[in-house]
């Protein structure tokens, strides 16, 4: 394939699709390790009613209204998990459930209230995005990638997911050593100082970052297969967190890639003519990645006892 | 002198409590509506060994969590060398309970030492020759070094406790407070434990132990503090072991016959 | 308009809706309840997203055989196959891999709901000539639903009901105690899979109404909000079943009284507004009462410690404490104990050596598992017993306030 059909059609996708698996696989893994994958499972569910809230008081379709709608959304729900849990000595799957469906049912709601037909928002785009529609129309090929004039007109969700990457490594990097510490033994990371309650709400707080980003490329149950689907298939191959961490990145882009190969051309060679959902086809792929090293992973069952506490 | 619970209450100005390395005045901890432990003072003796002895869900490990901030008490102070907690925590070394973890975490034995340095290396120091070599000294003195690459679930109970004291040695503090390390684990772990306890002690630091067998007290300390939510007595083990304190503590719960045991033992 | 909606008289469609939807209510929260009790409350959240891929593939196997792609009992069936093989994947990364519940769920939902966004696609493309209309199975839709939808709806409800109530007790068992129930030589395996059966019927049953990523709304929202009514575990299923029934019907009426108010999203509203008031006013579980009974006791607390503080003649520096004693009138503003306070705080101290004796005594073993610091000793003992403890502690007689 020529850059010439390659660059504008398919390397912004591609790159976005990338982006985006990275950054959730990277607090997925934590969030795996910590038995909270659900987490993220709760957070994409409300980003609809936040980005639905956004646009309300906004009216308009903006980016950064509706990521701090959506990230607010994601913090209120996690608030609200917190106080169900506690106040109602309620277990936090039965909290979780609770809280995403409510509030889910409540964007859906006001969705359906308001008048959303001048604009591009619908629920069937929240739960599944577009990501075949992220194209790069001014670019004409490979030299288009020196050309300022053509770089002007990258479409913007490339940008805002590659700095959205970027926050997920430095905060990855920067929190490393406490992250790793408190995951592993929260009660002994307490006692040498480390703020384990902030550190445990900074990193839903990422990961809400994370999945707010991706939403718009790959919609917001599919997320849930980034955050989950590559830091799994990795705890199948090491036993330690650092290469781990490496194998899910390295699962991730894979994905990613292959998912977008596989939704545009997969249908030509078997003698279709149109292009599958290539966010649908990420997360098959994620999840056929998860079943083979499950199966044959080196380090695919349990070496010691699961936590009691 | 035995000493049966008197003193109550946050009643003790703090410049009194200044030699000691850990002070507990009038705490109170409750899970839901019953306190765990109700109004406990403790002055920990600087240098000395210390066994907290009492019945299961007497508040011993709940006591030791609440000294150490990891849950909240209702009401109480805490003072480590005559400070508040938050300033002294690199004084202090914990050594949880095994349970409290998942060993099937990815993370290798020797990692878990250096977790240990965490407060020398900070968010990003790089690790260095010397932090590993500190490491597999602590490694060392429980007699896990050659377990140093080993992924932690491949471990047998035992040395998993030993991994843990290990990395408490690896904090180089001078208040060590663990949490049952005897209980589940064989023999041989016991021995390199106590041993490794004993030659803290040597070194002039001082030791807190959730302990849970009586037969073993007399052999392995030299203080104890016996608590049934209430402090019941505390003191050394010649003054506070007693077949008195000990029916005070265990009421019911302890057949005579081992108190007579036990009193005969300690003569 | 509510009102007629409220007595089924808004049409025919509008009632079809209204008693399928209490009906899947009930259903919903009965069979809910095992889970929740069982603490597996979100393993319904990977069935139910599990079912996508079956109605596509359901579809597109009846529309190549030349069928009505659309029959609802066809679509049903996919779903239900398509969910057991997710619940089956999610069963075996748990047992077989390293994997923890949370994530096998997570993985399934997603990868299975992202195969059906594929399929979907295909669906789209396909030129079988008209619109399938399958997304309406992810929100629900229940405009131009039909006599027979609601009779499958109807009839799967009643079925899944029945079943419940046919294995209600092993199941308890289980969500109570596995390993119990397991030495009792119950299948809990089986159990187990059976629970997830029934989850799935009802979630394949609510696929037309509330659709799949809210119908586990129904299935958690109404136990947890049960939960705080009572402590018995037969109730909860009862209380489950009833907020069920009622969500599903004031939700189907909510809906049918005005336009853009989508069924399966007023539903799961309602349904939660139960749960709010439930979770503030319940007595005894609910917060508010949590918080009262809290200050309660937190009072309790620093005034017995104030109290046996007095007694011994030390200091008391907490504020609480000594803003307690005063308003009490036991101290002076000056911190001095009162009469009565001198009084009470003395039998505060013999309170507490009467305990010390009753908990060093195996006769009174039973009592002295009550001791919590703060219980008054003649709430537990006869005058007769308290009058033997003191004769054994000797000293002066209590003091009376």
């Amino acid at each position: 394939m020529s850059g010439a059909e390659f660059v504008p059609l398919s390397l912004t996708p591609l790159l976005i699709g990338i982006f985006a698996a990275v950054a959730c696989a990277l607090p997925g893994n934590f969030l795996v390790l910590r038995k909270q994958a659900l987490i993220g499972d709760a957070i994409s569910h409300v980003v609809l009613p936040g980005i639905v809230v956004a646009f309300l008081l906004t009216g308009v379709i903006a980016a950064w209204p509706m990521m701090l709608g959506a990230a607010g959304a994601a913090i209120l729900a996690v608030v609200l998990i917190e106080a169900i849990r506690r106040l109602g000595k309620i277990e936090p799957g039965a909290a979780m459930g609770v809280v995403f469906t409510a509030m889910f049912a409540g964007g859906v709601l006001l969705l359906e209230q308001t008048d959303t037909s001048t604009v591009h928002l619908d629920v069937e785009h929240a739960l599944y995005g577009n990501l075949e529609s992220l194209i790069w129309l001014d670019a004409s090929g490979w030299s288009s990638l020196l050309d300022p004039e053509a770089l002007a007109g990258l479409p913007v969700e490339l940008p805002r997911m590659g700095v959205t990457l970027l926050l997920v490594i430095l905060f990855t990097w920067l929190l490393w050593r406490p992250l790793k510490i408190s995951t592993f033994d929260e009660g002994y990371a307490r006692t040498i100082g480390i703020r384990t309650n902030l550190l445990g709400l900074a990193l839903v707080v990422m990961a809400a970052i994370a999945a707010v980003a991706a939403f718009d490329a790959v919609g917001s149950i599919i997320v849930i297969a980034m955050f989950i689907c590559p830091p799994a298939a990795a705890r199948m191959m090491t036993n330690r967190l650092e290469r781990q961490i490496a194998w899910s990145v390295v699962f991730a882009v894979a994905s990613a890639v292959s998912g977008y190969v596989l939704a545009g051309y997969g249908p030509l060679w078997l003698g279709g003519t149109d292009a599958v959902s290539a966010a649908g086809m990420i997360a098959t792929m994620s999840g056929l990645i998860l079943a083979l090293t499950a199966r044959f992973g080196p380090c695919r069952s349990r070496t010691g006892a699961p936590s009691q506490a | 002198m035995l000493e049966l619970a008197t003193s109550e209450g946050t009643t003790v100005a703090p410049q009194d409590l200044a030699a000691s390395p850990l002070a507990i005045r009038g705490l109170t901890v409750s899970y839901g509506q019953k306190p765990a432990v109700f109004s406990v003072d403790m002055t920990v003796q600087p240098g000395a060994m210390t066994a907290i002895i009492g019945p299961n869900g007497a508040g011993k490990s709940t006591l030791l969590k609440a000294a150490l901030g990891i849950i909240t008490p209702l009401s109480g102070q805490v003072t480590v060398y005559g400070q508040p907690l938050d300033d002294r925590r690199a004084r202090i070394a914990y050594v949880p309970q095994r349970a409290s973890v998942d060993w099937d975490f990815p993370t290798r034995v020797i990692d878990v030492v250096l977790m240990g340095l965490y407060r020398e290396l900070g968010l990003l120091g790089r690790v260095r020759a010397r932090h590993r070599a500190t490491a597999m000294d602590c490694l060392n003195r429980v007699g896990m070094r050659d377990f140093a690459d080993r992924q932690i679930g491949q471990l047998s109970g035992g040395q998993q406790q030993r991994v843990f004291l290990a990395r408490a040695l690896a904090q180089d503090a001078d208040l060590y407070l663990l949490d049952e390390p005897f209980a589940g684990v064989d023999a041989a772990t016991e021995k390199a434990i106590i041993a490794v306890l004993k030659s803290l002690k040597q070194a002039g630091k001082t030791v807190v132990v959730v302990h849970h067998d009586l037969a073993t007290v007399t052999d392995y300390f030299d203080h104890v503090f016996l608590i049934n939510t209430r402090k019941v007595a505390e003191g050394t083990v010649a003054e506070a072991f007693t077949a008195e304190t000990l029916q005070a503590t265990y009421g019911g719960r302890l057949a005579t016959a081992q108190i007579d045991q036990i009193s005969r033992a300690l003569g | 308009m509510l009102w007629d909606a409220l007595t089924l008289q808004l049409g025919y469609n509008a009632t079809l809706v209204a008693i399928g939807a209490t009906l899947l209510g009930i259903a919903a929260g009965v069979t809910g309840t095992f889970l929740f009790l069982r603490k597996r409350a979100l393993v319904s959240d990977a069935i139910s997203h599990a079912t996508l891929p079956g109605v596509c593939l359901a579809f597109m196997v009846m529309a190549a055989l030349g069928g009505d792609g659309r029959n609802l009992i066809g679509l049903l069936a996919g779903s239900a196959l398509s969910a057991w093989v997710g619940l089956l994947c999610m069963n075996w990364l748990t047992s077989r891999t390293r994997l923890a519940e949370d994530a096998a769920i997570g993985s399934v939902l997603s990868v299975f709901f992202g195969f059906g966004v594929v399929l979907l696609t295909v669906i789209q493309t396909m030129g079988v000539g008209r619109q399938a209309g399958l997304e309406g199975f992810l929100l629900g839709s229940t405009a131009g639903m039909l006599w027979a939808d609601a009779m499958v709806i109807a009839a799967g409800g009643a079925a899944t009901l029945a079943l419940v109530m046919l294995i209600r007790r092993p199941m308890m068992l289980v969500a109570f105690d596995p390993e119990y129930a397991a030495a009792r030589g119950l299948p809990v395996g089986r159990i187990d899979l059976a629970m997830m059966g029934l989850v799935m019927a009802v979630t394949v049953v609510g696929l037309k109404i509330v659709g799949l990523i809210l119908i586990v709304a129904l299935l958690i929202i109404p136990p947890v909000t049960a939960r705080f009514w009572t402590e018995r575990s037969d109730h909860v299923v009862l209380i489950s079943g009833f907020a069920g029934g009622l969500a599903g019907y004031l939700g189907a009426a909510l809906s049918a009284s005005a336009p853009n108010l989508p069924t399966g999203p007023i539903i799961v509203l309602v349904s939660f507004a139960f749960f709010a008031l439930s979770l503030f006013l319940a007595p005894v579980r609910g917060v508010l009462a949590a918080v009262l009974r809290h200050i309660r006791f937190q009072r309790r607390v620093h005034m017995r410690q104030g109290l046996l503080a007095l007694a011994q003649g030390q200091t008391i520096y907490e504020p609480l404490t000594l803003r307690l004693l005063r308003r009490a009138g036991l101290v002076r503003p000056d911190g001095v104990p009162t009469e009565t306070g001198k009084a009470r705080s003395a039998k505060a101290l013999r309170d507490e050596k009467r305990w010390e004796l009753v908990r060093a005594d195996q006769a009174h073993e039973a009592t002295a598992a009550l001791y919590d610091g703060l219980r008054d000793i003649e709430t537990v003992l006869t005058r007769d017993q308290i009058a033997e403890i003191d004769r054994r502690i000797g000293g002066p007689q209590e003091v009376r306030p």
